[in-house]
């Protein structure tokens, strides 16, 4: 029997199946599964541990800068923590985490296939994210990379006496695992949906991972030749990058601007899936402008490529550059508007249910809206040239990543927990973590907004020229420290449920899709029998929702009147 | 505790920078409002069980989405538009500018003035008269920040890069590094000094703080002693094999080889110099002469001049006041006297 279990034959009709959890129980049919769920979950525990990692790291950072002179740390030891709370937030969490864990638990089920189309390619993905993760990690331990995430030359090619080869290697590596998860999500979604699933009927979730996807297999293997270079650079003065060896510095930034522009829709785009199905799910409403918004992901993938140019306004690119690079900037902002009013529109005359999914969606709303609109500073040439690199840049993108991203991510994992785990959390500690994230998060990041207005540069280990700058800086660590709490809170009640939670059942929102037609937690192969789609995606009908939503609460008063009469009895 | 919420706007990109920026602040506010106002009217309004009509609830509306894509690109292109003119403006010196030569490097700015004053960290300008700035890089790329203009420009290794602006109120500007470069990256900054014309002409004729008459400055003694006793030798511009340098050494964090660190205030500038090997730079060996014999007067000179090499960033720098800009003894002179600048490196 070959270890990686490929589901060839056709399950026996409905004799009941264990469900992929209790499918094995063994380490070794953990390490050696071609499930894709199985792969899901051991990426979840993975990115979530990688995730822990960098948050700590942010926090030493928040602790440094509360203090002009810095609290905690010296410049060097500075350096290093921001460059592995970058690195360790961009490469190993925020690039994969969607894709690994919700997409790959989705993406089969949601089309109507029994897995990915290749198995041990998704297992092969873990591994190298895995390896290349423990090199990031084996190179902090030998001392660290203070490169920054973006690695710059030639301060990283020649001049910074940190561990930049060990670390760009492991990046290297993990750029691998994305490239595998994408290559794998692109030929299922075309060549395994379920009968009657036509692309008309695919979950915009489907879609924005197939855009996803595209993006990653253009772009990834850029970067990853480019930190290459760096290495040869390093390793046998190989001149590219630096002038003294007959370089060009700049090179690097167009390189490396080429990947991570389209990189930040990698680490949005299947954020704003999910929130398509949040938002449709509880408005019990299809989405408005289906066509639109699948059509602004492709119109994103597309023109997201041609927008690098607007990270280097100031970089001694030419000035007719940054006029086109501006201009198109401004194009690709329309369909991520697009995708804002349209999800806006999907509440209109809903049937709304403010479970925490939803909430964490609402959250998403009013964070990503911020994050996207103060991109406009950053695209307008005049107002991009006192900005850059200030703390107006880091505020920008904490808002789309963390603020988009992120919420999107947990409010996906709230959503499908029940599928995933069979199991429910408790809604109301649901609710307040969202609040409470929310809260944190505007508190950490908005004064963040004026520090950069103000002018205070990012990367600073100390601010003494500017001590002004302190106040802003002692709100914004508070604001971590409610933000850290919230992040916390769902650690807690998501693992409780594991154990105590109520069982799910199968649809325990009422939501369409065929993941809601499953198992909780489903069996091996998704489906008893292959599902045949006969009706349109979002098959939601708001009137009959509010009916349904009348008889579920007239029976709940009678069952609690029933209830109190009864005990009424008793006394 | 002070929270200013709008820097000062000195030069002349300054206020057409605001201009725009708080027109994109306006539309921000309006589209942030309108969305999320929506998103919670909705939410109120048709949450499960409220009285309101489900009926003819439409999934799409072409024209509608139509609009809606199309008005807020129609207001980008305004904003792109109006953001480019400026920055073609930047991107255009006008003939009469005055130069001005910037040096960056791990991690001091090296400033040249066309008549040959230099001075390190700082940057002292007339008042109304444009500038425009040629810089290079000797090792990493940097950027040159000042925020009160709303200008910065990369400083690159091996390629002149140039950018202009005109000063347009007298003061003191905060000067920044804004391109990460390396370890003493936050420290890699200073200020601008703005000055009447009149006022800058006299500094630039006193070549930046000589001053004509006057009797030699502690740290004028002190250079004195610390050529005489050769710490040159080691000591030079740059760190290097053999000893750290001591420009911009005053206020900084050291690491040592016994696993501390420290500030580098005045105690440990006589530490070090008297007792070399108590505390020894990380990176270094134990070689500096532990056998010299100095007073304190002479250590307070030979202090009062490390200091005078530029001073890590400090809150409240002595400002050279405009009108009379002679440094006064034993205080870090952010003008500095250019000369003294250089220190006789191997
Ligand atoms: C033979 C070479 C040598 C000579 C000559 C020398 N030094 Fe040093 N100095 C060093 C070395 C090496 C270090 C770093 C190791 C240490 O801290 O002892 C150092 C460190 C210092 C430091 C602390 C620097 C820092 O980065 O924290 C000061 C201050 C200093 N020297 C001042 C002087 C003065 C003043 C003289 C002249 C009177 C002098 N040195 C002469 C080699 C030398
Ligand atoms: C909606 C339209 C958006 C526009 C017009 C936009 C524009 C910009 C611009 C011009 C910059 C460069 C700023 C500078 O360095 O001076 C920037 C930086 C950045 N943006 Fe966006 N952005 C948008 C959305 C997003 C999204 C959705 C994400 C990620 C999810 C994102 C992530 C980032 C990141 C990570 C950086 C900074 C990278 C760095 O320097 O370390 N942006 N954005
Ligand atoms: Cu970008
Ligand atoms: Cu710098």
């Amino acid at each position: 029997m070959s270890a990686v279990d490929i589901r060839t034959e056709e399950a026996p009709r409905h004799a009941p199946q264990p469900s992929y959890l209790q499918n094995g129980h063994t380490i070794k049919s953990w390490l050696l599964t071609g499930d894709h769920k199985r792969i899901a979950i051991l990426y979840l525990i993975s990115t979530g541990f990688f995730f822990f990692l960098g948050s700590i790291a942010a926090g030493a950072i928040r602790w440094q800068l509360t203090s002009p002179r810095g609290e905690l740390m010296t410049l060097e030891v500075y350096n290093k923590m921001f460059s592995a709370h970058g690195v360790i937030m961009v490469f190993m969490f925020l690039v994969p985490t969607i894709p690994a864990v919700l997409g790959n638990f989705l993406v089969p089920i949601m089309i109507g296939a029994r897995d990915l189309a290749f198995p041990r390619l998704n297992l092969a993905s873990w591994y190298m994210y895995m390896v290349g993760g423990v090199l990031i990690l084996v190179a902090m331990a030998m001392g660290g990379v203070d490169t920054g995430w973006t690695f710059y030359t030639p301060y990283s090619s020649i001049y910074s006496s940190s561990q930049v080869s060990l670390t760009l290697v492991g990046a290297f590596i993990v750029g691998f695992s994305s490239i595998f998860t994408g290559l794998n999500f692109i030929v299922t979604i075309h060549k395994m949906r379920a009968p009657g699933m036509t692309w008309d009927r695919l979950p915009l979730y489907i879609w924005s991972h197939y855009a996803t996807s595209i993006i990653i297999i253009l772009a990834t293997p850029v970067v990853a030749i480019t930190l290459l270079c760096v290495v040869l650079e390093r390793a046998f003065r190989i001149g590219i990058f630096s002038p003294e060896l007959g370089g060009d510095p700049v090179l690097f930034q167009h390189l490396f601007w080429f990947y991570s522009h389209p990189a930040v829709y990698i680490m949005v785009l299947p954020g704003m899936g999910i929130i398509s199905e949040l938002m449709s799910a509880f408005s019990r409403k299809p989405v408005f402008g289906y066509k639109f918004i699948a059509g602004s992901s492709l119109a994103i993938a597309a023109i997201g490529f041609l927008v690098w140019g607007h990270h280097m306004f100031v970089s001694s690119q030419s000035m007719y550059q940054g006029l086109v690079f501006s201009l198109l900037s401004f194009v690709v902002a329309v369909p991520s508007a697009i995708k804002v009013f349209n999800w806006t529109a999907t509440m209109w005359k809903g049937s709304v249910r403010l479970q925490t999914p939803m909430i964490y969606a609402l959250c998403f709303m009013g964070l990503f809206v911020v994050g996207g609109l103060t991109g406009l500073y950053l695209s307008t040439l005049a107002t991009d040239v006192h900005l850059t690199a200030t703390y107006f840049v880091v505020a920008h993108f904490h808002y789309v990543m963390v603020g988009g991203t992120i919420l999107a991510y947990l409010g996906g994992l709230h959503f499908w927990w029940p599928k995933m785990t069979g199991r429910m959390y408790p809604d109301s500690w649901g609710k307040l973590s969202a609040i409470i994230i929310f809260v944190g998060f505007n508190l950490t990041f908005f004064p963040q907004f004026i520090l950069g207005f103000l002018g205070m540069p990012r990367r600073y280990a100390t601010y003494a020229l500017a001590p002004q700058f302190q106040f802003y800086h002692i709100l914004s660590t508070a604001g971590a420290t409610v933000l850290g709490i919230g992040f916390l809170i769902p650690l807690f009640y998501l693992s409780w449920s594991l154990k105590h939670g109520p069982k799910a059942g199968k649809n325990p929102w009422g939501a369409k899709g065929l993941e809601w037609t499953v198992d909780s937690p489903p069996i091996t192969t998704n489906f008893y029998e292959t599902p045949i789609v006969d009706r349109p995606v979002y098959d939601y009908d708001p009137e009959e929702e509010e009916r349904q939503f009348q008889i579920e609460l007239d029976a709940e008063r009678e069952m609690r009147e029933k209830l109190a009469a009864t005990r009424g009895g008793q006394d | 505790m002070n929270f200013p919420i709008r820097p000062e706007a000195a030069s002349n990109f300054a206020t057409e920078h605001d201009q725009l920026f708080f027109t994109i602040t306006a539309l921000t506010i309006f589209f942030t409002v309108v969305v999320l106002t929506l998103v919670v009217i909705f939410a109120a309004r048709y949450r499960a069980g409220s009285k309101y009509s489900r009926a003819n609830a439409s999934n799409h509306n072409t024209k509608l989405e139509i609009t809606w894509s199309v008005i807020p690109l129609l207001l980008g292109l305004g904003i792109f538009v109006w953001g480019a003119k400026i920055f073609v403006e930047q991107h255009t010196p006008p003939k009469e500018a005055m130069e001005l030569f910037v040096i960056g490097k791990q991690w001091m700015w090296h400033v040249q003035h066309p008549n040959g004053v230099r001075e390190n960290n700082t940057i002292h300008l007339p008042l109304g008269r444009p500038v425009r700035v040629t810089m290079i890089s000797q090792d990493v790329i940097h950027a040159l920040y000042i925020p009160e203009f709303r200008v910065q420009y990369h400083v690159v290794p091996g390629r002149y890069t140039t950018f202009w602006f005109t000063p347009t109120k007298v003061g003191k500007f905060h000067l920044f590094c804004n391109m990460y470069c390396g370890t003493q990256h936050a420290e890699m900054g200073g200020y601008v000094y703005v000055q009447e014309p009149e006022d800058f002409e006299k500094w630039l004729e006193n070549d930046g703080t000589k001053v004509a008459e006057r009797t030699p400055s502690l740290a004028e003694l002190g250079k004195a002693l610390y050529d005489r006793t050769q710490c040159g030798n080691c000591h030079g511009q740059v760190d290097n094999v053999r000893a750290p340098s001591l420009i911009g050494l005053y206020g900084r964090q050291r690491q040592f080889t016994n696993g501390m660190s420290g500030v580098a205030d005045d105690s440990y500038l006589r530490d070090s110099i008297l007792n070399p090997n108590s505390r020894v730079v990380k990176g270094y060996r134990e070689i500096m002469p532990q056998n010299y014999k100095f007073t304190e007067e002479q250590i307070l000179q030979l202090a009062a001049y490390i200091k005078s090499l530029g001073a890590a960033a400090s809150p409240n720098p002595v400002t050279p006041s405009v009108d009379a800009p002679m440094p006064t003894p034993n205080t870090p002179a952010p003008s500095g006297d250019p000369t003294s600048h250089n220190l006789p490196g191997r």
